[in-house]
């Protein structure tokens, strides 16, 4: 790249490379980075949603509102809830899958499409699948109540908040499994197959091996699953939108279905925009947490 | 090939009993079942809520919530599919999907790549300062952006039409296409282009007539994920669309059971039809799935 350059005049070269460049930045500059700018700017306003009306500058009221208000509260704990029930079992899960799946055995094909499935699907299409299998005579019920006992009478999934929670857990957790597989499948894939048999003949057992030989082979690929999926466990929103419409009584609210119904069903811009930004700050920092934590780069993973 | 009676074949097949099984390995053979089964038990939690989902498509509403629930639909019934299509102008909205993914990927795809040619080929100041910039668009999430973007699209008299969801889909997957991109395009050897050179091409037609053919297989699996992407996408369209015209196929489906007492069979219907060009995609394209994510930061 380098010597390439240096053969091009340097002022020909930065025309040319702005003639690349400039129409998609711009394009990106003026639909997201601009906007960027004006939710921090809007945070700070008592948004007036009508045309050509003043918004006042409100300081730093929609905060301080925020830390008042128990349904955001709620909202931040089930979005923790939701990532505490989601990150884990995808993790794990996903990359037990990937080692079963990990060698030459028939059918390995097969198997890797029928997990990524579900990743594939819409969201839609998916969160309302499991509104009708969560429903008070759906098809879990039946298995529960009718079928197997568990269950002394159906169990009203979408009208608690814990039960709601659950359901929308499990629903993330199902259409996750297979990215994460994908990405310890990659990750194997640059496990020594020498490495593993020559601890086999030093006489390691399988959980040995794991700890010694694979572990360290797919850490940075769990790293970057487990970042991915914090910040995607932050960002869960259709699935709640649709499955329990945040409802009942805002119990099962998350940050972003509150953002979304401050902003467009109270009209409340300047609020949502506050939830919005401190979401923002929360997965950055969470982001840096997590790397410090785990010392490694994204970028190299996997 | 009439394998069954040859002996080699017949050791491979599983279930054919312990005799024609490797006979000095019999742990590894449980091994095996083991996995098997924990596999089979996995595929089937996956796979049969949608096989489920598809039953309901062919059942009348009577039968959609029964217990016992049907798991053959008895009487079958194709009046969902027909009623999706027909009454509910399901056409138009499979139309409208089609034209809105076509025109994001296809600009997308255009400007990316170009913006990945001139970040991987070109040094001039203020290039590190762009490339951060852009790669900052993947680390926030759309979501944090919708109400600003919400207020800009009625600015630019974007709300309520399939323009201002092409645009808002472009401009968000650009930071990934791009950064996608100019890793393939850096990995281009830069004595193919030399060459050119000398033969007098401009960066124009080196761009066109080599870097773009070379690229393929990168460009294949940014098509298949900017295609999916906005075939998927529901928060921004639900957000910008009014009129029912306008209805990609997600908004359409959510519609449908946003009514009274939903109409599962219709509902499912529906997503069946959405999202068998889905699967369709994916079967055929699988290489570029795995390709694109392991090449980068794609979240399904």
């Amino acid at each position: 790249m380098a010597s390439f350059s240096t053969s091009v005049t340097q002022r020909g070269a930065a025309r040319t490379a702005l003639a690349f460049i400039a129409p998609g930045f711009l394009l990106f500059a003026v639909l997201i980075i601009y906007p960027m700018v004006r939710a921090f700017q809007m945070s700070f306003y008592d948004w007036n949603v009508i045309a050509g009306a003043a918004s006042d500058f409100t300081g730093f009221h929609n905060y301080v509102r925020a830390y008042h208000d128990p349904v955001f509260w709620r909202a931040a704990a089930n979005s923790a809830v939701y990532m505490a029930f989601t990150v884990p079992p995808q993790v794990v899960l996903g990359l037990l899958v990937a080692m079963l799946l990990n060698n030459r055995a028939p059918g390995r094909a097969l198997f890797r499409v029928l997990f990524y499935l579900p990743v594939v699907t819409s969201w839609v299409v998916v969160s309302l699948l499991f509104q009708y299998l969560f429903a008070d005579s759906g098809l879990v019920n039946w298995m529960l109540h009718d079928v197997t006992h568990l269950t002394a009478k159906p169990t009203p999934w979408l009208a608690g908040r814990w039960t709601g929670m659950a359901v929308v857990s499990a629903l993330g957790v199902w259409k996750g499994i297979g990215w994460s597989m994908m990405i310890f499948l990659a990750a194997l894939q640059g496990v020594p197959k020498e490495l593993m048999e020559s601890a086999a003949m030093d006489g390691a057992g399988p959980w040995q091996r794991f700890r010694a030989v694979t572990l360290p082979a797919v850490r940075p690929a769990a790293v970057f699953v487990t970042v991915m999926l914090v910040i995607g466990g932050f960002n869960v929103f259709t699935s709640v939108l649709l499955v329990t419409g945040g409802g009942p009584a805002d119990s099962t609210q998350v940050l972003l279905t509150y953002m979304y119904q401050q902003a467009f069903k109270n009209l409340d811009f300047g609020y949502g925009s506050a939830i919005a930004v401190l979401l923002t700050l929360l997965v950055f920092a969470l982001s840096l947490v997590q790397l410090r934590l785990f010392r490694s780069d994204p970028e190299e993973a996997p | 090939m009439t394998s069954a009676a040859h002996p080699l074949s017949r050791r491979n097949r599983p279930g054919n009993g312990p005799r024609s099984r490797s006979r000095n390995q019999p742990r590894l053979t449980a091994l095996a079942a083991a996995r098997y089964a924990t596999l089979i038990v996995g595929a089937a939690v996956m796979v049969l809520p949608f096989v489920y989902m598809l039953s309901t498509s062919f059942k009348s509403q009577t039968y959609v919530l029964s217990i016992p629930p049907q798991f053959v639909p008895h009487p079958a019934t194709t009046a969902n599919y027909s009623g999706a299509w027909g009454s509910h102008d399901f056409g138009r909205y499979f139309v409208n999907s089609l034209v809105v993914a076509v025109c994001t990927t296809t600009l997308s795809l255009l400007l990316s790549s170009m913006m990945a040619y001139g970040f991987a080929r070109f040094r001039f100041p203020g290039r590190e300062l762009l490339y951060r910039l852009l790669l900052l668009g993947l680390m926030i999430p759309a979501m944090m952006l919708i109400i600003p973007q919400f207020i800009l699209a009625k600015y630019l008299g974007l709300l309520d039409s399939l323009a201002g969801l092409v645009v808002f889909y472009v401009a968000g997957s650009l930071p990934l296409n791009t950064f996608l991109l100019r890793g393939f395009f850096a990995a281009i050897p830069v004595e193919l282009e030399q060459a050119m050179r000398v033969d007098g091409a401009g960066a124009w037609t080196r761009y066109r007539l080599l870097v773009l053919p070379l690229a393929k297989p990168a460009l294949a699996t940014a098509t298949i994920f900017t295609f999916l992407a906005s075939w998927d996408e529901f928060a921004w369209s639900l957000t910008i669309i009014t009129t029912p015209s306008k209805q990609t196929l997600p908004l359409a489906i959510e519609l449908f059971q946003g009514q009274n007492s939903t109409l599962w069979g219709l509902v499912f219907a529906a997503s069946v039809i959405a999202v068998l060009p889905v699967i369709a995609v994916f079967l055929v394209f699988q290489r570029y799935f795995v390709q694109g994510l392991t090449s980068g930061a794609v979240k399904g």
